[in-house]
């Protein structure tokens, strides 16, 4: 066991929940996204080092996947959109900056103490940084729930999805390579189709803020 | 074989519809292919009482329980698709779609049937998570086809709420995934396949296996419609046109049902029957309590099928946690009947949208005076809908009510009655405002034509003839109740 596999390691899971907690400081949509395009860096960085390590080829191919789809084409649809709406910048999050701040502390701890349980199945280098993984899962639904802008919204969607992926990576060394594949493309066209949509709702009305979207209740 | 021809039926009908622009048979030609896939089904059942089938090279299984979804799949979509090319020349009159926007809905609803039938003939568990992701992505834009501001809404609710919830559900395969790989068991086996994890189910981490049951029964609840994630689900089903809701209400939620029907069992063989029964039971019964809630005051006719929806699916969820080989045929029953009755009033519904301009229920009265044959369809399927004898809801729901007794779980058949009578008023009194009450001026009585009520019709006698004699489906839902029992 090297320990330049063990330090990389854990940079690279580290950087992954540490650009998540830094979308929840920035408000402009582009160092958000910045941080969206290095924790999917990172994130195939993870996954590379493992394979390297354990020598699987299949997840070699899900690194690279990864370094593509997370790191350069998301954040690139990303950034389009933040040119189309110039009014993009986060104004007015239901829960303030350090306060959120604050709670993204709260979810690390709790990430632990839920993490351990699992991670004691099979200790290893690997597996105990799995709760790094869940906590940022638990950032990217904080940022849903408390941010109202509809990009927002897509960025805490990709964070989960980031979070578990992160996960999935230390736990497992990935999925099966067709799950993997499968898992990619749908976020990929979730992000496609939320722009989609994004893009319609401000042809047709004149805000996207969705808490002031109650045209539909009961 | 069968199952590769079911796969390429829709398949090739997705190519067909996207390389031409929309024609009228373009919408018969789906009808078609949707009855042909049904047939196959048939036949794949018959195939699988024997032994499970394979298909290229172990990526594809089917046992009765997947012929069985496959039946009703085709059996929804059947009715779904016959009305195609009646509801793009209604709204093509209207103005509210184009032949482009038609041509789009002829190739997404091709997609939406082929992801289904993908997600339960699969055999690995993670390829059923991306096929039933896959459908969210599909029924997006069959949920804003009509393009107003209101559907956008709904779609843009569908798709963040859906893929938080699979999200969750992709977490939890991943650590059934993790849980197999360190199994303690004599067996080892490394992929997500169904039936390399229920080899080495006996032996999965308990701790591992609870939180990704967890977090499997709130991430496919989503897409099931169950609490606490349930939200979407009024919206998208009333803003969709009459087939997409159709299809979505009719059989979406139960391929996303059968996905935790599946895991059930791995949970109850990795850690006993309490929790799982537990977690089903308080889901299930928060649902239906909800949706008792939410039917009571209803306003608007579609929103109202919607919470019913909520209401069956909250039934299926308590009839899995009791989890005796009766309870899971009658949910297997159960599944089939909802998915026809549901699809005959959503449709019927489309006719009555598209009859009065509206579906909020204050403004539709006097509908058996001036459309009779419509009327009738929409009443008996109501009905069938609150579970009265002949229809099959009521057999199933009686042998469900049945299958709890045995448990021991008599206050769960207390709970569940009373909210169902609530319901059975609520429904019949909001239907009998519609269908009786005065006869509003201008009354157009045009008849309905043969193309609308015979396929109606005849679904609806398939739901009598499933509840007065189930002796065709028995066995088969013997056998299918088998494959989820650990």
């Amino acid at each position: 066991m090297s320990t330049t596999y063990i330090a990389s390691l854990e940079l690279a899971s580290g950087a992954v929940l540490l650009s998540a907690v830094m979308t929840l400081w920035r408000r402009g949509v582009r160092s958000i996204v910045t941080m969206l395009s290095l924790q999917g860096i990172a994130l195939a960085a993870v996954a590379m080092v493992l394979a390297l390590h354990e020598h699987e080829r299949a997840l070699l191919v899900t690194g690279a996947l990864v370094f593509v789809v997370k790191g350069l084409v998301v954040p690139t649809l990303l950034r389009r959109v933040s040119r189309l709406d110039p009014r993009s910048r986060e104004s007015r999050p239901l829960v303030n900056v350090p306060a959120s701040l604050v709670f993204a502390a709260v979810l690390i701890v709790l990430a632990y103490v839920v993490g351990t349980r699992i991670t004691s199945l099979a200790p290893s280098h690997a597996t105990h940084l799995a709760p790094l993984g869940l906590a940022t899962v638990l950032v990217g639904y904080f940022m849903l729930v408390t941010r109202r802008r509809a990009v927002s919204k897509i960025v805490g969607l990709i964070l989960v999805d980031n979070g578990i992926a992160l996960v999935t990576f230390l736990l497992t060394s990935g999925v099966p390579l067709i799950v993997e594949l499968g898992s990619s493309l749908d976020v990929l066209l979730v992000v496609v189709v939320l722009q989609f949509l994004m893009v319609s709702m401000r042809h047709h009305s004149d805000t996207d803020q969705l808490t002031e979207m109650k045209a539909l209740h009961d | 074989m069968l199952i590769i021809a079911i796969l390429l039926i829709p398949l090739i009908m997705t190519v067909v519809a996207a390389s031409v622009p929309w024609r009228p048979w373009v919408g018969w030609a789906t009808a078609a292919s949707s009855g042909a896939f049904l047939a196959l089904g048939v036949a794949l059942s018959v195939a699988t009482m024997s032994a499970p089938q394979w298909a290229l090279h172990h990526s594809f299984r089917a046992d009765s329980l997947s012929a069985f979804m496959v039946i009703v799949i085709g059996a929804v979509s059947l009715l779904a698709t016959s009305f195609t090319s009646r509801t793009m020349r209604q709204e093509m009159e209207s103005g509210a779609t184009t032949a482009r926007y038609a041509r789009h809905y002829a190739v997404l609803m091709q997609v939406f049937i082929t992801c289904m039938l993908s997600a339960v003939l699969t055999a690995n568990l993670g390829v059923l998570w991306v096929s039933i992701e896959a459908t969210t992505i599909a029924t997006t834009f069959l949920v804003s086809h009509r393009r107003t501001d209101a559907a956008f809404e709904a779609s843009w609710k569908y798709v963040i709420l859906c893929s938080i919830g699979i999200a969750l559900a992709f977490l939890g395969t991943v650590l059934i995934y993790y849980a197999q790989l360190h199994a303690s068991g004599p067996v080892h086996s490394s992929s997500l396949d169904w039936t390399s994890v229920m080899s080495v189910a006996h032996h999965l981490d308990p701790n591992v296996t609870r939180l990704a049951f967890a977090l499997l029964v709130v991430g496919y609840g989503t897409k099931v419609g169950l609490v606490p994630m349930h939200s979407w689900l009024p919206d998208a089903h009333s803003q969709a046109p009459a087939p997409v809701s159709a299809l979505m209400s009719g059989v979406l939620l139960s391929v996303a049902f059968y996905g935790l029907l599946r895991f059930r069992a791995i949970a109850v063989a990795a850690l006993g029957p309490v929790f799982p029964r537990a977690l089903l039971l308080v889901v299930g019964l928060v649902s239906l309590l909800l949706a008792t809630v939410m039917l009571i005051a209803q306003r608007d006719l579609k929103r109202m099928l919607a919470y019913s929806s909520i209401e069956h699916m909250g039934l299926l969820a308590i009839g899995a946690a009791v989890g005796s080989p009766l309870a899971i045929a009658a949910v297997l029953l159960h599944i089939l009947g909802h998915g026809i009755t549901k699809a005959v009033l959503f449709l019927s519904s489309g006719e009555i949208y598209h009859l009065e301009g509206s579906t909020e229920i204050d403004k539709i009265s006097g509908l058996l005076a001036r459309r009779p044959t419509l009327a009738g369809i929409f009443g008996f399927g109501v009905l069938s809908l609150v579970a009265l004898p002949p229809f099959s809801l009521f057999v199933s729901e009686l042998t469900m009510a049945r299958a709890e007794v045995d448990a021991g779980l008599w206050w769960v058949v207390a709970i569940s009655l009373g909210c169902l009578s609530v319901i059975f008023a609520a429904v019949t009194r909001h239907t009998r405002q519609m269908l009786m009450g005065a006869a509003s001026v201008g009354s157009s009585s045009s008849p309905l034509s043969v193309s609308v009520a015979l396929p109606l019709i005849s679904a609806l006698v398939a739901c009598v003839a499933l509840g007065v004699l189930a002796w065709p489906l028995q066995s088969l839902l013997t056998h299918a109740a088998q494959g989820v029992l650990p």
